[in-house]
C-alpha cells in the first residue's frame, strides 16, 4: 500500500499542480434565480460541482494518442466514478500544468501516462476521501462504513446513498487528508474503456484549431520564401488588394500575409502577390549534395564520442571478420492532416489565441516575448488537434497569427495550405549512419562502432525550449541559461544519438560517435525523434551480422539480449505470434526488429512479399511492453497507428531539396499509406506491473528495419537507404 | 447568388460560382464538420455526399451544385439517430486525432448505401481515397463491417440513412 503524507502530497501538488486548493465558489446567498452550482476543486486537475458535473483538466494535449481517456481512467479509478461520465477540459497555459518530466507544459516524448500516473490518481483519491468525510459527517456515520462508487457515496450498513454533488460544499471546507493509492485490484485502470472523445469525432462537432470561429475573425494566408530563411526584399500587393474579399496585405517576419474574409478569398489573392525575395544562405542547398557530405563525414569525420565501452578500435583491428555498412535517412515531413493554423486576437491590452498546439507553455512564453507583454495578458485556448507527431511543438505557425492580428488590429486565423505545410515546416533531420562490427571465430558479435552524422534539433529549438522552462525567471537569467545550455545541449544532442547510444546488445567493445553537421534547415521533433532513424541502422546492422554469422536473426538477437530481459521478452513474443521459424506460404518472408525507446520495449515482425521491384507488406506483428497498461485498447491502437505511420516513412517518404527549395508539395508526391496498402496488424501487449511508460512513439522505430530485413530474406538484397526501394538497388 | 440544398435545407449564398463547396460550407455556412486537408482531392477529408455520391468538396465549384442534394457529416445523424457507421466507429474506438473521420464516415456511408455488405476488396477500392495519418485503417475496415452488421440486424435502410431515395421511390 502506498501511503502519502499530506506534506508529500502538497509537495507533489506544488510540483505539478500548484498548491492544493480547496476552492469553493458559493452561489450568492438568497439569489432568487437558479444559483450557480457550488464547485469543489481540490487540486488543479479535478472539479466537481453540486450538480454533479465532474470535470478533469488534462495537463497534456489530446492529439489522438488517447490521453483524454486514459487520464480520466486514472482519476476515475480512485474517485469511484465511470470515466464516461467525466468531462474533459484542456488546460490553459499555466505553470500548474507543466509536465513534471520536462518542467514545461508540453506534450511529447511519450511521457503523459508516466507523468500523470501518480498525480491524477492522487487527485481522484484526495477528492474521494474528502467526499467520504463530508458524507459521513452529514449522515453521522463512520467514514469507514462508506464507499465511493458510480459517482455516489454509499453507506453500506444502511444502503443510504447520495451523489457526489450533494457533498461538494461540505467537502470543500475540509482539510486535505493523507491518501493511500491502490496498488492492485484495479477496476478501471487496465480496462479497455472506449475512447471518451469518439462521439465528437464521428459527428463533425469536435472543434479543431482550423475550425475555431472567433467573431469578426478574418482569414489570412502567408506567402513565404520558397527557400527556408529567405527574407522579403520588396513586394507588390496592388493586384492582390484589388481582388474581392481582400482587406489587407501586410509584411510579417515569415513573409507577406494576405488578409481576407475567407480562406478562399485570401488564397486566390495570394497568387497575385508579387514578392522579390532575398533567398538567403540556403539558396543553393541540395539534399543530393548533403548526402555526399554525410557519406564523407561518415567515413572520415571524427565526431564526439558519446559512448565507449572496452576498446572498439583494437577489437576491430584484431577481428576475425569485420562488417561495415552505411545507412541513410532523409528529411521527413510530419504531414498531419490538419494543416498548420492558429487564430489570434491582439488588442492593446491582451492577446488571445486559439491553437492546436502541443505546448501551451512554449507558445505562451514565445508570444509574451514577441509582444513584450506580461504573462497574464496572453491567453491560450487549446483546441482538438488534427495530428501532432511532434510538429506542433514548434510554435512558429501560431506566432504568424499573432503578428498578422497585431498588424491589422483584428482577430485573424492564419491557415496553411498543404503545400505550405509540406514546404515550410521544420523536418525530421536527415541522418547517415556508419556501423562497423566485428565477429569472432565463433560468430559472436564482439565489437560495434556506430557513427551518427546529423544536425542538432536542440540547436534549432533549444533557445525557445530553455526560455519556456525558465518562464518565470528574470530576462538576464534566461539569456544566460540559453547561451550556456543550448550549445552544451547541442554538442551532445541526445536526440541525435538516442537509440544508437544506448545500444542494448551485449557487445563487449562498443563506441558511438556523434558527427554533428549543421545545415541551417529548420528541424524539429518527429514521432520517435532520433529513434526514427537510429533503429533503422542498429536493427539492420545486427541483422547483417546475424546473416554473416550464419545464424537465425531472432536467435542471434536473443543471445545478445541475454541480460536485457524486457527487450528479449517482447522479441520472443513477437516472434512467437508471427510464427517465426514455422513454414510460410510461398513467396512470403519475415523480418524482425526490436528496440527500446522512451522507456518502452517494442518488437515487430514484418511479413513481406516481393514482386519485381514492388515490396508488399502483408502483415506486421507487434509486441510491446510499456509497463502497467492503463488502457490496453488504446495501446493496441497506438501500435497499429505507429505501424502505418512507420510504413509510410519506410516505403514512401522523402523531403528533398534542390536549389534551396523543397520539391514535394502535396499527397501525390509525399504519399501516405492508403487503406488498400495497409497490412494486417496484430498488436500484442506483454503485461506487467512495472511503472507505466509511453506508447505514442515506441511503435515507430522498429517498422522500417523489420521491413528491410524481410526484403533481405526475400531477395538477398540489403536496402540501406530510406525510403526503401528495390528500383534504386537494382 | 448560389442556391444549395444542404442537409435538406435550401440556403442561398452570395459567393463566387467558382468557390469550392468546401469553403462555402466551412466559412460561409459555418459548418466545420467537413475538413480541409489538401485542396487537391488527394486526401478525402472534405468528402460530402452529392445526391448520395461521395464527393470531394474541395474541388467542387458551388456553381455546379445548384439544386443538387448535398449531405455533410452534420446531416448524417437524422432525428437524433446516429448512422450505423457513427455507432460502429464509436463502439470500436476508431478515431485517434479524429480529423479525417468525417470524410471517412461520409465515404463509408456512401459505400454501404451502394453495397450493404461490402467485401474487403470493396472497402479497399472505395476507402483508398481517404487518408488517415494516425493509421486507423484496420479499425475503419472493422467498423465498416460492424456497421453493415448493425444495419442488417436492425433492418436499417442504408440508402435512406444517407437521405437517398430507396428502391421503392421514383428517382
Amino acid at each position: 500500500m502506498t501511503t502519502l503524507s499530506r506534506r508529500a502530497l502538497l509537495k507533489a501538488g506544488l510540483a505539478v499542480g500548484g498548491g492544493l486548493l480547496v476552492e469553493v465558489s458559493l452561489p450568492q446567498a438568497q439569489a432568487a434565480a437558479a444559483a450557480a452550482p457550488a464547485t469543489f476543486q481540490p487540486n488543479a486537475f479535478l472539479r466537481i460541482t453540486s450538480d454533479d458535473v465532474v470535470t478533469f483538466v488534462l495537463l497534456s494535449v489530446e492529439m489522438g494518442q488517447g490521453v483524454s481517456t486514459s487520464n480520466a481512467q486514472l482519476i476515475a479509478e480512485e474517485l469511484g466514478i465511470d470515466p464516461a461520465k467525466m468531462v474533459v477540459e484542456f488546460a490553459p497555459a499555466d505553470r500548474r500544468y507543466a509536465n513534471p518530466i520536462f518542467d514545461l507544459q508540453a506534450t511529447g516524448g511519450s511521457t503523459t501516462t508516466a507523468a500523470s500516473w501518480e498525480p491524477y490518481r492522487m487527485a481522484g483519491a484526495t477528492a474521494r476521501e474528502m467526499l467520504l468525510e463530508a458524507a459521513a459527517r452529514s449522515w453521522g456515520v463512520a467514514k469507514s462504513e462508506c464507499v465511493a462508487q458510480d459517482g455516489a457515496i454509499l453507506h453500506k450498513p444502511t444502503n443510504r446513498s447520495g451523489r457526489f454533488g450533494q457533498f461538494v460544499e461540505a467537502a470543500a471546507r475540509l482539510r486535505v487528508p493523507d491518501v493511500t493509492l491502490k496498488t492492485r485490484d484495479f477496476s478501471v485502470v487496465g480496462k479497455p474503456v472506449p475512447r471518451l472523445d469518439a462521439a465528437v469525432k464521428v459527428d463533425g462537432s469536435a472543434v479543431f484549431g482550423i475550425d475555431v470561429k472567433v467573431p469578426e475573425a478574418r482569414s489570412a494566408v502567408v506567402v513565404r520564401c520558397p527557400v527556408p530563411g529567405g527574407q522579403v526584399k520588396s513586394f507588390d500587393a496592388a493586384a492582390a488588394k484589388a481582388m474581392s474579399g481582400v482587406e489587407d496585405v501586410v509584411r510579417i517576419s515569415t513573409g507577406v500575409a494576405v488578409v481576407a474574409k475567407t480562406y478562399w478569398h485570401a488564397r486566390q489573392a495570394a497568387a497575385r502577390v508579387k514578392v522579390e525575395w532575398d533567398e538567403g544562405p540556403l539558396a543553393s542547398f541540395s539534399t543530393a549534395a548533403l548526402l555526399e557530405t554525410h557519406r564523407k563525414l561518415a567515413r572520415e569525420g571524427e565526431g564526439k564520442r558519446v559512448r565507449s565501452k572496452g576498446d572498439v578500435e583494437a577489437a576491430l583491428s584484431q577481428a576475425a571478420r569485420v562488417l561495415e555498412a552505411e545507412y541513410t535517412a532523409p528529411f521527413l515531413a510530419h504531414a498531419p492532416l490538419e494543416p498548420q493554423n492558429a487564430t489570434a486576437h491582439v488588442t492593446s491590452s491582451k492577446c488571445e489565441l486559439w491553437v492546436p498546439t502541443q505546448s501551451p507553455g512554449m507558445l505562451h512564453e514565445q508570444v509574451k516575448r514577441l509582444l513584450g507583454c506580461d504573462g497574464e495578458d496572453v491567453i491560450v485556448h487549446q483546441t482538438w488537434i488534427g495530428g501532432g507527431f511532434g510538429r506542433r511543438l514548434t510554435q512558429e505557425y501560431a506566432l504568424e497569427a499573432v503578428e498578422v492580428s497585431r498588424a491589422v488590429g483584428k482577430p485573424v486565423k492564419v491557415v496553411w495550405s498543404r503545400e505550405d505545410d509540406m514546404r515550410h515546416s521544420p523536418y525530421r533531420p536527415a541522418a547517415t549512419h556508419r556501423v562497423q562490427g566485428a565477429l569472432d571465430a565463433q560468430g559472436r558479435l564482439v565489437a560495434w562502432k556506430h557513427k551518427v552524422v546529423t544536425q542538432s534539433i536542440l540547436a534549432a529549438i533549444g533557445k525557445d525550449w530553455v526560455h519556456a522552462t525558465l518562464a518565470s525567471a528574470p530576462g538576464f537569467m534566461k539569456r544566460m541559461a540559453t547561451s550556456l545550455a543550448v550549445p552544451m545541449l547541442s554538442a551532445e544532442d541526445e536526440t541525435a544519438v538516442e537509440g544508437a547510444k544506448e545500444l542494448a546488445y551485449g557487445v563487449p567493445h562498443l563506441a558511438v560517435d556523434f558527427v554533428r553537421h549543421e545545415t541551417g534547415i529548420p528541424v524539429g521533433f518527429y514521432r520517435s525523434v532520433g529513434h526514427s532513424h537510429s533503429a533503422f541502422a542498429t536493427e539492420c546492422f545486427v541483422d547483417e551480422a546475424a546473416h554473416a554469422a550464419g545464424q537465425d536473426p531472432v536467435a542471434f538477437r536473443r543471445e545478445l539480449l541475454k541480460f536485457e530481459h524486457r527487450l528479449r521478452w517482447v522479441l520472443e513474443l513477437a516472434a512467437e505470434k508471427a510464427g517465426w521459424g514455422t513454414p510460410l506460404p510461398a513467396g512470403r518472408f519475415l523480418g524482425v526488429a526490436v528496440h527500446k525507446s522512451f522507456k518502452s520495449y517494442v518488437a515487430a515482425v514484418a511479413e513481406v512479399s516481393v514482386e519485381g521491384t514492388a515490396i508488399r507488406v502483408h502483415r506486421i506483428v507487434m509486441a510491446a511492453d510499456c509497463g502497467r497498461v492503463v488502457n490496453p485498447d488504446i495501446v493496441e491502437a497506438q501500435l497499429e497507428g505507429a505501424a502505418v505511420f512507420g510504413l509510410s516513412a519506410a516505403l514512401k517518404h522523402r523531403i528533398s531539396f534542390e536549389n534551396g527549395r523543397v520539391q514535394e508539395r502535396n499527397f501525390h508526391d509525399y504519399e501516405l499509406l492508403r487503406m488498400h496498402e495497409a497490412p494486417k496488424i496484430e498488436a500484442h501487449i506483454r503485461h506487467n506491473e512495472a511503472a507505466p511508460t509511453g506508447i505514442g512513439e515506441p511503435g515507430v522505430p522498429v517498422i522500417a528495419p523489420a521491413v528491410a530485413n524481410a526484403v533481405f530474406a526475400a531477395t538477398g538484397k540489403r536496402l540501406r537507404d530510406l525510403p526503401l526501394s528495390l528500383e534504386a538497388a537494382s | 447568388m448560389v442556391k444549395l440544398v444542404i442537409n435538406g435545407v435550401e440556403r442561398e449564398f452570395d459567393v463566387p460560382e467558382d468557390m469550392p463547396l468546401l469553403w462555402v460550407l466551412r466559412e460561409v455556412a459555418g459548418m466545420t464538420g467537413t475538413k480541409f486537408g489538401c485542396g487537391a482531392a488527394l486526401c478525402g477529408v472534405c468528402t460530402v455526399h452529392v445526391n448520395g455520391i461521395a464527393t470531394r468538396s474541395c474541388v467542387m465549384p458551388v456553381g455546379t451544385l445548384a439544386g443538387q442534394r448535398i449531405t455533410t457529416i452534420e446531416g448524417l445523424t437524422q432525428g437524433g439517430v446516429r448512422h450505423p457507421c457513427q455507432r460502429a466507429w464509436t463502439e470500436l474506438s476508431v478515431p485517434q486525432c479524429g480529423y479525417c473521420q468525417s470524410g471517412q464516415i461520409m465515404s463509408a456511408s456512401a459505400l454501404l448505401a451502394a453495397q450493404p455488405e461490402p467485401t474487403d476488396e470493396d472497402i479497399d477500392a472505395v476507402m483508398a481515397g481517404n487518408l488517415c495519418r494516425c493509421g486507423t485503417y484496420p479499425r475503419i475496415r472493422a467498423a465498416i463491417h460492424r456497421a453493415a452488421e448493425l444495419a442488417k440486424q436492425e433492418r436499417v435502410d442504408l440508402k435512406a440513412a444517407i437521405g437517398v431515395a430507396g428502391t421503392k421511390e421514383e428517382h
